[in-house]
């Protein structure tokens, strides 16, 4: 019975990937471009850092990479990354944390310069389009002030389309 | 979308993650720093990706709707000429049916000067719009450009008298343009503009006007979808003119009548142009068919509209004779001086299209049962037993025609042809004749792939999809380093593909929808590098975030498919049906998935859209259609009716409906007679499979005249086929003067 339960676990997985993959698969080839990977793995739910994409990339592409993945190689990496839940999601009070660290003086904003030096500079540092994209929808138009929590809301929202 | 919405692991508590973070060091806040700036910066991607899984969905959604669309014009187009081929007409309706695929002939010079005489046209006093003296300069256009942007329309006869000049100009260019970057000029290249007059002048705010130092190539497509396709046309016909070496126009695959009928230019030009528009359009039907077909930059960069395919072959190109094809969806023109077994032909001028040599040809066979005609001719029938044709041979019959016309025309397939005339000569000449259209066809309607190869483009019905080592191929065979081509929407308005050897150039911004995509141009100096500049068209799109622009499309997309869906609902109810025999009314999910895309067939992936489209109808992995149905009519205010199988009709046959009205209105004068409307009646029933007596059509057409005036006008052509549809038996039974329960009235136009 608990084979069984996990079998069917197993098939819906696949589904979920074969369902995104299918998103990006213009020509509906069992292809899609290398550089909408990323954009795949994160909408199934995982958190993958620049380096951690970079490793599944790797591992997936072709022999002479040629710059686009084939399904049959996705699918098998991207459900264990799955069954295994790896790249794990990062908890959202974790994300309000860490706006909150990055506030030192506890004033439930941030300047947007001070922001924009942290993201672009620290870390996995935002590209400028990355960051004024970010900006675009973070910051407060009347008083130039970033307030995080009502962002950190937004951004994890349950999908409202 | 369901899959981000993964409940994430068993929280740990609070305070042990933080720690789990500091204990490598002292709280330092620069480490820490890094740490929050990581963290922040995984989930601002992972949101962005969410958002670009929606976007990308949207637009999977739009694109498959507006090729499905370009298909079906084609499959439309095609019938028609199919019908032809298989009537055997009396000879009243013969001319009549020919009379609509009359194309415009190649006259002589002079047989063209009435329709190029404006000065006949006088320009009332109280006209307030621009006008144009000849020879044009640069400040008469920039006057032009002004007006425009106040949205005052340029007075027909000035329009016909500059569509002259440009006629003019447009006959002594060469099939491709050859272009040079020397004198250190950088050339800026357009791609679509689809009537968006607002992207255009958006372009030349920031690049500068066409001139001797701004020379431009224009990639086609200028017409259709846009509310400002004339405008734009006039304006760049102008700066031609003034600056003949400077500005190039391609020719796209929107420049052709025919498909101008379905996607709205010929109904643009006719509403702004009540009494001359007629002969407007049938001027720009030339026009279009001289417009050159591509464009070289020093003999490197090759740029045309649509794109090539395995047998591209720029040599053939150069000489053919573009003029001769008018409409890139029908096959070429015979030349004239054929044999002289039809007895009945008067081959003059170039009369008779090849469609109606063609067809009376298979006609003379049947009835001379010609030993040469090939096995498939005999299996024809005449019109007259139509209707009990199967629908299986009018597919197969649709499905050859599409082949012929352009996705793989081999030479086997122009032998399959009967051809019962007897004159040795003509067979070559078809070749011929095949093998140009093929390359024109290819040029205007292909688009990449990015795996090897050459197929036939399926989606839009015409041209091919090619794959990178085609590009190799055609590039290195005529020394050329890169092929800049339009042709596809682009989310940021260009794209390069084929290891940057092809690069897609759009112009028209929020084409799908406000905020859906960004338009873009190229400029290209000596060194023919291509540097890209994007932009986007309105202030109120730029202001909108990523999520509100997402959103905004998205929700047209979802009402765009809500209409498909609507469209064939008795469809989609059978296929459902078929997956639950018992009649529970309910399927699951996955079934529904694979019904709704054997009906709808637009490659959706219907398992990532089904949450927003089914919503609340599912539960536990299964959807009860009929309420589903139900919630859909609720959510659009326009739909209320659907149930009754009335407006469903109406938005399946909607634009096929208005286009067949436009194809037989061929003076364009917005009305057609009881005589053309019972003509096409008939031959549209036994397309659609109903048996219905010449004297019921009669009848219609009177009951369907609504103001009386002898003629019908599109909304009350349109009316019929409502009427028709809803019960036609009923409508029969109230004709005949029997009883008739109340059918639903339905609302008469005033």
């Amino acid at each position: 019975m608990a084979e069984e339960r996990a079998l069917a676990g197993v098939s819906e997985v696949q589904k979920k990937i074969r369902s995104a993959f299918d998103v990006f698969d213009h020509e509906q080839n069992q292809t899609v471009d290398v550089r909408e990977i990323g954009t795949i793995i994160r909408s199934l739910g995982r958190f993958p850092t620049e380096a951690e994409l970079h490793d599944v990339i790797a591992e997936i592409e072709e022999e002479e990479p040629a710059g686009f993945i084939r399904f049959e190689k996705f699918l098998p990496t991207m459900s264990r990354i799955l069954m295994e839940n790896k790249l794990r999601p990062v908890p959202e009070d974790l994300l309000l944390q860490a706006f909150e660290v990055l506030d030192q003086q506890k004033k439930g904003h941030l300047d947007p310069e001070e922001l924009s030096r942290y993201l672009t500079q620290e870390g996995d540092p935002f590209s400028q389009e990355e960051m004024e994209e970010m900006l675009s929808a973070a910051l407060d138009p009347e008083k130039n002030l970033i307030f995080y929590r009502d962002f950190v809301s937004m951004m994890t929202a349950d999908e409202p389309w | 979308m369901g899959c981000g919405s993964s409940k994430p692991p068993e929280h740990k508590p609070k305070q042990l993650q933080l720690k789990k973070y500091d204990r490598a060091s002292v709280s330092c806040p620069a480490a820490t720093a890094m740490r929050a700036a990581l963290l922040i910066q995984r989930w601002y991607r992972q949101y962005v990706a969410r958002l670009e899984m929606r976007r990308r969905c949207t637009w999977n959604i739009f694109q498959s709707i507006e090729y499905s669309g370009e298909q079906d014009q084609i499959k439309l187009y095609n019938f028609f000429g199919f019908l032809m081929d298989h009537f055997t007409p009396a000879s009243s309706e013969r001319n009549l049916i020919s009379h609509i695929f009359r194309e415009s002939e190649v006259f002589q010079d002079a047989e063209w000067e009435p329709y190029f005489c404006y000065k006949s046209i006088d320009v009332p006093d109280m006209y307030t719009g621009p006008h144009l003296t000849f020879p044009l300069t640069v400040n008469i256009i920039t006057e032009l450009v002004e007006a425009f942007k106040h949205k005052q329309h340029l007075h027909a006869r000035y329009v016909l008298q500059l569509l002259g000049e440009t006629w003019r100009l447009l006959r002594i260019l060469p099939n491709i343009n050859e272009v040079s970057t020397f004198h250190s000029k950088e050339i800026t290249i357009c791609g679509d503009l689809h009537g968006q007059l607002e992207d255009l002048l958006l372009v030349f705010y920031k690049n500068g006007l066409p001139s001797v130092e701004t020379p431009y190539v224009f990639n086609g497509d200028f017409v259709d979808r846009g509310k400002d396709s004339i405008e734009i046309l006039l304006i760049l016909f102008a700066f031609q003119l003034v600056y003949p070496n400077d500005v190039h126009l391609n020719r796209g695959n929107h420049e052709d009548h025919i498909v101008n009928l379905r996607y709205g230019f010929t109904k643009e030009v006719l509403g702004k142009y009540r009494v001359h528009g007629k002969k407007i359009l049938k001027l720009l039907q030339k026009i279009f068919s001289w417009l050159p077909l591509a464009t070289v930059i020093d003999q490197k960069v090759l740029i045309l509209h649509g794109g090539i395919s395995d047998t591209t072959d720029l040599k053939l190109i150069a000489k053919l004779e573009r003029n001769r094809y008018v409409s890139a969806l029908r096959p070429p023109k015979r030349p004239q001086a054929l044999s002289s077994s039809d007895g009945n032909a008067r081959f003059s001028g170039g009369d008779w299209d090849q469609y109606s040599i063609v067809g009376r040809r298979r006609v003379r066979s049947l009835t001379h049962s010609n030993p040469a005609s090939s096995r498939r001719e005999l299996q024809r029938r005449s019109l007259q037993n139509y209707s009990t044709r199967t629908g299986h041979n009018v597919e197969e019959e649709l499905r050859e025609r599409r082949r012929w016309a352009g996705l793989s025309a081999s030479c086997e397939r122009i032998h399959d042809l009967p051809s019962s005339d007897s004159d040795p000569d003509s067979g070559e000449v078809l070749e011929t004749d095949a093998e140009e259209w093929k390359q024109i066809v290819d040029m205007l309607w292909s688009d990449p792939m990015s795996q090897d190869g050459c197929i036939p483009n399926e989606v839009r019905g015409g041209g091919c999809y090619w794959g990178p080592d085609i590009t190799e191929d055609v590039l290195n065979r005529h020394n050329l380093r890169l092929l800049i081509r339009s042709h596809e929407c682009k989310q940021d308005g260009y794209e390069f593909c084929h290891n940057r050897r092809v690069l897609t150039i759009f112009s028209a911004s929020n084409y799908y929808e406000v905020g859906s995509n960004r338009g873009a141009y190229i400029r290209l100096g000596p060194d023919l590098n291509p540097h890209v500049v994007q932009y986007q068209a309105s202030r109120s799109t730029r202001e909108l975030t990523l999520r509100q622009s997402v959103g905004r499309t998205e929700r047209s997309a979802l009402r765009a498919l809500r209409e498909q869906v609507f469209a064939h609902k008795s469809d989609l109810t059978s296929a459902y049906e078929e997956f639950d025999p018992e009649h529970t009314g309910v399927i699951s999910m996955k079934h529904w998935a694979v019904a709704t895309e054997t009906v709808l067939q637009l490659g959706l992936p219907w398992r990532v859209l089904r949450e927003q489209l089914v919503g609340d109808s599912t539960q536990d992995g299964i959807i009860n259609y009929n309420d589903w149905f139900r919630e859909l009519a609720l959510m659009d205010p326009n739909t209320e009716l659907a149930h009754t199988g009335l407006l469903e009709t109406m938005y399946r046959h909607h634009s096929n409906l208005e286009t067949i009205f436009r194809i037989i209105d061929t003076d364009h004068s917005g009305l057609i007679s009881f005589e053309e409307f019972r003509q096409t009646w008939k031959l549209l029933s036994s397309h659609l499979k109903m048996e219905i007596s010449d004297k019921a059509i009669s009848d219609l057409a009177l009951s369907i005249d609504f103001n009386k005036d002898g003629s019908i006008d599109i909304n009350e052509f349109m009316e019929a086929f409502r009427l028709v549809d809803c019960s036609h038996a009923q409508i029969l039974i109230s004709m005949n003067g029997g009883t008739s329960p109340d059918p639903p009235q339905p609302s008469s136009p005033s």
